[in-house]
């Protein structure tokens, strides 16, 4: 998976304007050639070690384990530490493939959209360590909730620009990055930061982020002698919770749950969990599932979390999802919140509010499986970027 | 004989086509100024089914979508619209023009029918390139309905032909590399091109993106047979119907 159009069963594909298309093929053609070249992989992993800081720890989170133990049950959790990165968050993988791969492909323009900032954020790196122009577009409403992450991209030398149509959040950022892209093809590669948009791009961002899954296997190896038993990743587009997944797909002893948020509810209409409350759809280059009306209009995702407020999920997804190889949960914005305090008191790690979701799932888990139960969470980023909206959530006044 | 190509045939100049989103700025307006288009000179109709994220259009084209699905329009009623227009025009072909989902959530085989039984003569959807079309197609079979196929300035000879295969009607050459509404194009690049495509195929070639004068339309449409305005129309539109109807009339007198 995918076939060769890049078809997951009947998600994924290339639904694209044709002005698009010839580039793609090419960035299609270049990631094949760059995928088989030693000397391309050389230079991801210099820089994965040199400057991501990877392999970061996979750490026994001890007291989390604890408070969540109930007698005789309770899981060993252990946290893959992908906040530790450059950046702060998983985004970075992705990001230093793919500018690796426009460097190949004699690009000097990068586009970017984000939501909570960190792909942002880490495409504004990426392009100032490889002298690049970078344009990163952003939801005028993620623009407010995530204020610190917009100063650091400019910081960077990033120009970032409000996506001012529809609700003003991610989808309408990569609407107006799709729309850029179109007008500037020549000399634009789109850096798209999760596992979605038309082919290549679920498949090659899987690839770069499965060195997340590749990591916690070998260190869980070493730590306790065998694989995990299951794994726990928040969802927005998906890639994170793909990078943790892809190396385990085929071990069917190992149970897997991806996180979506379901804001205040996956039966009110202010969710965005793209797998339990959407249905089929094409957007953004892609076949996926979609919060969508019965009439095949877009629905505005609400959640409290910026970079898992997202209508679609990756189409990879929505097949494993279809398939039942993955469990597809959902988790809401006040259950989110509950563990991003609990986390940062118990352990004195602060997550990104999407990584909470996942730690809220845990909670509702890890009390009633058994001792031996290795629980592996992918800490997907830090929650600094998070405080003034946790803040005002809380009623406190920085 | 489709009407596309009864069109081509019996015109001995190019032809304007012109775009207006279904249902804006509401139901009734946007079907006045449909009935009133062939009279002020279009010859051909190309009708834009609203979607919520209209990626290839500009804010012109997106904010027409946004009207109109405020005020209530969706499939069934842009359906509505063709049934209505039909019902006194048996002549003028209609081209709807879209994104896919919307299609998708219609089911594929019901829009084929439904556009058929409507009097649909072709679809331009935008986000739907050859290597995905073939549920559609196949939906469309024996009902007479043309896919138009996209070119654009960065096609190459070798997409070309990809494009070509199965394109009936006509073909829509975008004639810059952007979004409905922009800049105008670069006259003599897109005729060169457009001398190319000409050697690959003998269907009409409609020009569109960002032609907005009686002049433009003369100059574009002359190239390969026809030319398209859209967003110029749409904004006309905004002052009223009788602005909208007497651009297409002093559009379609440049011919």
């Amino acid at each position: 998976m995918p076939d060769e159009r890049g078809h997951f069963g009947k998600y994924g594909g290339r639904y694209v304007a044709e002005t698009l298309m010839p580039l793609i093929l090419q960035v299609e053609q270049a990631w094949k050639e760059a995928k088989d070249d030693p000397a391309f992989w050389d230079e991801f992993n210099a820089l994965a070690k040199n400057y991501i800081g990877r392999p970061n720890p996979l750490y026994f989170a001890e007291r989390l384990s604890e408070h969540f133990s109930n007698g005789d049950k309770g899981a060993k959790i252990y946290l893959k530490r992908e906040d530790l990165n450059h950046t702060g968050a998983h985004k970075i993988n992705h990001c230093i493939g793919q500018v690796l791969l426009a460097k190949r492909m004699g690009k000097k323009r990068i586009i970017a959209e984000t939501g909570a900032g960190q792909h942002g954020v880490a495409t504004a790196t990426v392009c100032a360590l490889f002298d690049m122009e970078c344009i990163i577009y952003m939801g005028a409403k993620d623009i407010e909730r995530q204020s610190p992450n917009v100063f650091r991209m400019k910081l960077m030398g990033a120009e970032v620009r409000a996506a001012e149509s529809g609700s003003k959040t991610l989808k309408d950022a990569m609407n107006e990055a799709l729309r850029d892209w179109v007008t500037n093809v020549r000399d634009t590669y789109y850096l798209i930061g999760t596992v979605g948009g038309p082919h290549p791009f679920p498949e090659m961002v899987r690839t770069f982020q499965s060195v997340i899954g590749q990591e916690v296997r070998a260190q869980m190896q070493e730590l306790e002698g065998r694989l995990p038993d299951s794994l726990v990743a928040c969802i927005g587009g998906g890639s994170n919770a793909m990078g943790l997944f892809h190396p385990f797909l085929d071990d069917s002893s190992v149970t897997m749950y991806g996180v979506e948020a379901a804001g205040h509810g996956v039966d009110t209409d202010m969710h965005a969990a793209s797998l339990n409350g959407g249905t089929y759809g094409v957007l953004h280059g892609m076949a996926s599932y979609f919060l969508q009306s019965e009439d095949g209009q877009i629905i505005e995702p609400h959640s409290v979390s910026a970079g898992l407020d997202y209508p679609g999920i990756g189409p990879e997804h929505a097949w494993l999802f279809d398939e039942g190889r993955v469990n597809y949960v959902h988790i809401k914005d006040d259950e989110a919140l509950e563990a991003f305090k609990l986390l940062s008191q118990l352990e004195g790690i602060i997550p990104a509010l999407e990584t909470a979701h996942a730690l809220a799932h845990v909670a509702k888990i890890a009390g009633d499986l058994p001792k031996e139960h290795l629980m592996v969470v992918n800490l997907s980023g830090r929650g600094d970027k998070d405080i003034f909206t946790v803040a005002k959530m809380l009623g406190v006044e920085l | 004989m489709s009407r596309i190509e009864q069109k081509f045939k019996e015109l001995d100049r190019p032809a304007l086509v012109s775009f207006i989103t279904a249902g804006d700025p509401d139901y009734e307006t946007s079907l006045e100024v449909f009935k009133g288009l062939p009279e002020a000179g279009a010859d051909i109709i190309e009708l834009g089914m609203p979607f919520t994220d209209p990626v290839a259009d500009g804010p012109t084209i997106q904010h027409a979508s946004e009207r109109a699905l405020a005020a209530g329009a969706t499939m069934k009623r842009t359906f509505d619209m063709v049934r209505a227009f039909r019902a006194d025009n048996d002549h003028t072909p209609l081209v709807l023009m879209g994104y896919y989902n919307p299609i998708c959530a219609f089911g594929i085989e019901a829009f084929a029918r439904t556009a058929h039984e409507a009097g649909v003569d072709g679809l331009i959807i935008v986000d739907l390139p050859p290597e995905e079309d073939g549920d559609l197609r196949k939906a469309l079979e024996g009902r007479g309905i043309d896919i138009i196929r996209l070119i654009t300035p960065v096609t190459e000879e070798s997409r070309l032909k990809v494009l070509l295969n199965g394109a009936s009607g006509f073909l829509y050459y975008v004639s810059i590399t952007g979004v409905t509404g922009s800049a105008s194009a670069d006259m003599g690049a897109v005729e060169r091109h457009i001398e190319q495509i000409k050697a690959h195929t003998d269907l009409p070639i409609a020009v569109g993106f960002g032609i907005k004068t009686p002049e433009d339309v003369k100059a574009f449409g002359s190239m390969g047979g026809a030319a398209v305005v859209g967003s110029a129309i749409v904004n006309a539109l905004q002052a009223g119907v009788d602005e909208a109807l007497s651009l297409v009339k002093t559009l379609s007198k440049g011919l």
